[in-house]
């Protein structure tokens, strides 16, 4: 499985044609205490640069982008009661959805964790 | 020009680098770079609502009016009862415009010295600072003397942890105040203003310290193991709890008193007598009541209704949000909106809309968060 990271703080694991989104631990520290995840539902279409989520936190509503095209194949239902898990768990247990991968070409260029890390040591 | 302000880099305020040293996020607001948290805005908000904090807060306008007739003076400017407020008292007005439109809100509080010149101590809104003082340079007379205590820091200790943790730091020397009770007294060689207000709902106090001593003060006080820092975020959410409206957002120049549910700082005489900019205006609101109201609303969930977010009964749009938020002491979601007077009954079913979706919402009865201010017993 790899994992990938995007400018805009988001990561992405890719087992086969299956890909899993989450927001990572610096984003959830820049957000803040987060107070609700409103997640894609099953079914929808989701286009790369497009809004796919969004997070409340007591500060600011804050669209997430979608890194990758693909179809929303399942959402964090323990978001839904828990959100603050996204702060405790950003790149764990607090996943925001599932996709399908409609265009494998986009991973290309995305960062690994070292190119993430030195991104972010950067701003 | 005279919105350099707004635009130029954000300026640094007293206690910068002492922030930087505790930690604080720092970001850009009205004009300066201030803290908006420390640790994490819930945290810091619960720590209030349990023990004490301190915000820095100044950022706002600290100004002297003085002279003889200073009184009547600010009555020109403002609808509150400046004539009747004794010494040592704090009152909480607003400056209107010639419609009777909010151009900030504000406390006076009188520190006429005994037996000296009428002087009264004014708060106003960082952002809206610089507007107030040319408008009061403009509109008040010769005579009245007009100074912005730019060398001060205001510091707000609030909390109900906030005397106990004051009078073991200043003992005695900062009386026995209640709410809306000023002083000022020496630390040291230190002069300080105090006053027992603030903006959380909670007892508290602000503190009027020269610049050069505000690392000094801030240090002292967050010494005290009741007492941690705490930034714009929380002081936010405080605010909305306790139902205090916040210029800018739920009060504007296209916003009245009496909309803005903020009649009861309108007293009997000023109500009877007028003088204030705006009165005739004012006074038929009171009398004829108001097309729209500032209220609060509860809504169900955890999905937060924000700023500008309609406010819907059926297919009819009644209103509007004006600040919103999630509650941490509630745990939901709050909001003040300005609501059509006949959907504004407490207990009315609405609906706010949010990204397309209608979430339920009820009118409800402001503070969110019981207020528990001192007055004394």
């Amino acid at each position: 499985m790899a994992r990938y990271f995007t400018e805009e703080h988001e990561w992405i694991d890719v087992e086969g044609d299956t890909a899993t989104v989450g927001i990572t631990d610096y984003a959830q520290e820049q957000l803040g205490d987060i107070v609700f995840v409103e997640l894609p539902s099953v079914g929808t279409v989701i286009e790369k640069g497009k809004d796919a989520a969004v997070v409340e936190s007591v500060k600011a509503a804050s669209d997430v982008y979608a890194p990758i095209s693909g179809v929303a194949t399942e959402a964090n239902a323990a978001l839904e009661d828990d959100p603050a898990l996204v702060n405790s768990s950003a790149e764990e247990d607090g996943w925001f959805f599932k996709l399908t991968i409609a265009d494998k070409s986009q991973l290309e260029g995305l960062m690994d964790e070292a190119a993430y890390k030195s991104f972010v040591d950067g701003l | 020009m005279s919105d350099d302000h707004e635009t130029a880099e954000p300026q640094t305020l007293p206690l910068d680098a002492w922030h930087r040293a505790q930690g604080a996020r720092m970001v850009p607001f009205a004009g300066y770079w201030m803290p908006i948290q420390y640790q994490g805005i819930v945290a810091e908000h619960e720590w209030t609502r349990t023990h004490a904090g301190l915000f820095d807060v100044s950022h706002m306008g600290q100004l002297l009016v003085s002279g003889e007739g200073a009184a009547e003076a600010l009555e020109a400017l403002l609808p509150g009862d400046v004539l009747s407020l004794k010494p040592g008292r704090i009152r909480y007005s607003m400056l209107l415009d010639e419609n009777g439109g909010i151009l900030d809100d504000l406390m006076v509080t009188n520190v006429t010295p005994e037996g000296g010149t009428p002087t009264y101590y004014v708060v106003v809104n960082g952002a809206t600072k610089w507007d107030d003082i040319a408008h009061l340079r403009e509109h008040l007379p010769d005579e009245i003397t007009l100074t912005h205590l730019e060398d001060q820091a205001l510091l707000a200790v609030q909390g109900p942890e906030a005397a106990n943790a004051l009078r073991r730091v200043f003992r005695d020397a900062m009386g026995d105040l209640k709410f809306m009770q000023g002083t000022a007294f020496r630390f040291g060689e230190i002069e300080i203003g105090i006053g027992r207000s603030g903006y959380t709902g909670e007892d508290g106090f602000e503190l009027s310290v020269p610049a050069e001593h505000a690392e000094t003060i801030a240090g002292r006080l967050c010494a005290e193991i009741e007492i941690k820092p705490i930034g714009l975020g929380a002081r936010d959410s405080l605010r909305l709890e306790a139902g205090l409206p916040l210029y800018g957002h739920d009060l504007s120049p296209d916003t009245d008193p009496i909309s803005a549910g903020l009649g009861f700082a309108i007293g009997k005489r000023r109500r009877a007598d007028g003088g204030f900019p705006g009165a005739e205006r004012i006074l038929s609101l009171i009398e004829n009541g108001t097309e729209t109201k500032r209220v609060g609303l509860t809504l169900d969930g955890r999905l937060p209704a924000r700023e500008g977010a309609l406010v819907y009964l059926g297919d009819e749009e009644v209103g509007r949000v004006t600040s919103g938020g999630f509650a941490p002491t509630l745990s939901h979601p709050i909001a003040m909106a300005y609501v059509a007077s006949t959907h504004a009954a407490e207990g009315t079913e609405l609906e706010i809309e949010v990204r397309g979706k209608r979430l339920p919402a009820r009118v409800a009865s402001m503070p969110f968060v019981p207020h528990r201010y001192y007055r004394g017993n």
